[in-house]
């Protein structure tokens, strides 16, 4: 039997957690494209590594079933390899980093990206919601002016559950978006 | 929890949005920009110096969504000062008032002032519901300020407190943004439509509108863009946005794609092929990654 792979893609604003979020759920180390950030660079001192051209986490359902989980590199420097990525999606995750309000436009600004691209079902993840000064989701819905109808879930990118419940919430709008 | 953050990038109408619509209490504290050495990354992976608060200048107070008091830092807002900014007192009797009534509450001044017919309660009423506004108002024009919105904490019992329902503020304070570039932010495409939300009848009543944005929205239709709706009441692009901007936070009016608008040229290869893409995978594919995902 052929195998047959399946993509979703993980995107979001610089630092919002997207690596952290497939290196929780992937059966492979996760492959990354970072580079290390220079002194020169916007991006030092912020994170020692930045994405530059994706992230790839595999999940292997079967032998003849694999899932792909694709991270977008977050600087709009390479927003180039947004649209590659984003072809043949299944679905999307657009990861917010809840307890930074300064990237809260640039999530929007993604999110309307890749709505664009595809009409593939999504989900926003309300990212670091450990973190003591993070937006709680429901502020994030109208900070973001999310529709009531798209699912915005917290999540903690480094905890697997949290990271498997985003994952499941998007399967199930993949499955309702097939019923109607 | 406390909401913080900088009014560069959550403004100050965008909170009032959110407060409005959620309905929240507590005060909205906005403190002077102190630029440090230290630096913070945008969205974007642009560095910038970070900012953090200096001295506390303006305190906004809310209940259950409604605006009811603010004060400022480099203003004494004693309730005799109050009113002789509004005109109900002259200078001199603001002054007797600010020394006899030294260890009064607003409230019990306020009661006296009234019983000595000084003023009328509606006087006073009004007056700090104009007091109120102006900072308000100033408020919503300031652009680099941190700010903190702590929840459940409001003026102590003694403060006289008046509610204001924020949409016609935040239509108001639209009005007088300086910031456009903003704007253009919020509203990048003025292809899109515009609708009226559920129950518009409610979310309409009370609301002072300008004639101009009166003539904006007996427009609103999804069938026609914003752009339609410009050249029909003949405004330029920074005045529809300006007026689309204030009904959007004030939650007027939402944002639809109108019939027939066509996707950035950019994604139109990718629809296709995303359309060949979900036609293949089958329900059951969908079903075993669930399975997957949940025992993983």
């Amino acid at each position: 039997m052929p195998m047959q792979t399946v993509k979703m893609v993980i995107t979001g604003p610089f630092s919002a957690g997207k690596t952290e979020f497939i290196r929780s759920i992937s059966e492979i180390d996760v492959v990354t494209t970072d580079e290390g950030i220079s002194p020169e660079s916007a991006e030092y001192g912020t994170k020692e590594a930045t994405t530059v051209a994706m992230d790839f986490g595999r999940i292997t359902v079967d032998d003849d079933l694999v899932l792909y989980l694709f991270g977008t590199p977050g600087q709009r420097r390479f927003d180039f390899m947004w649209e590659i990525l984003a072809e043949g999606m299944l679905g999307f995750v657009v990861m917010v980093d809840s307890a930074k309000p300064e990237t809260f436009r640039e999530a929007k600004s993604i999110l309307e990206t890749f709505r664009a691209y595809a009409p593939t079902p999504y989900v926003v993840a309300a990212n670091k919601q450990d973190h003591p000064e993070a937006w709680s989701p429901e502020d994030l819905r109208i900070a973001l002016r999310i529709e009531e109808n798209v699912k915005l879930l917290p999540c903690i990118a480094t905890n697997k559950e949290s990271v498997k419940n985003v994952l499941l919430e998007l399967l199930y709008s993949i499955l309702e978006e097939m019923d109607t | 929890m406390a909401l913080k953050g900088n009014l560069a990038d959550f403004s100050t109408t965008q909170i009032l949005n959110l407060i409005n619509l959620a309905r929240k209490t507590g005060t909205l504290r906005i403190y002077e920009p102190i630029v440090t050495d230290e630096t913070i990354t945008d969205g974007q992976g642009n560095k910038r110096k970070k900012v953090v608060p200096g001295e506390e200048r303006a305190t906004i107070a809310f209940r259950e969504g409604k605006l009811i008091l603010a004060t400022r830092g480099d203003q004494d807002g004693h309730l005799a000062n109050v009113l002789q900014k509004a005109g109900k007192l002259n200078a001199a009797q603001a002054k007797v008032i600010r020394e006899r009534g030294a260890g009064y509450s607003d409230k019990a001044l306020a009661l006296m002032l009234i019983g000595a017919n000084y003023v009328t309660q509606a006087d006073v009423v009004r007056s700090i519901q104009q007091y109120t506004l102006d900072i308000v108002y100033d408020v919503m024009t300031w652009t680099a300020e941190p700010f903190v919105f702590e929840e459940n904490i409001t003026p102590s019992p003694e403060r006289i407190t008046v509610p204001i329902d924020l949409k016609n503020v935040i239509i108001e304070g639209t009005r007088r943004a300086r910031e456009i570039k903003p704007l253009e932010e919020e509203l990048p495409n003025l292809d899109m439509a515009l609708k009226f939300p559920e129950a518009p009848g409610d979310k309409f009543r009370g609301i002072h509108l300008s004639v101009e944005e009166w003539r904006v929205v007996s427009f609103i239709n999804p069938k026609n863009s914003i752009r339609q709706i410009a050249k029909a009441c003949n405004m330029t692009d920074t005045e529809i946005r300006r007026v689309v901007y204030g009904l959007l936070q004030a939650g007027l009016v939402e944002l639809v794609k109108p019939p027939g608008m066509q996707p950035p040229q950019a994604a139109a290869p990718v629809r296709r092929s995303q359309t060949q893409q979900s036609a293949a995978i089958k329900r059951s594919v969908v079903e075993r990654l669930i399975a997957k995902i949940k025992e993983t």
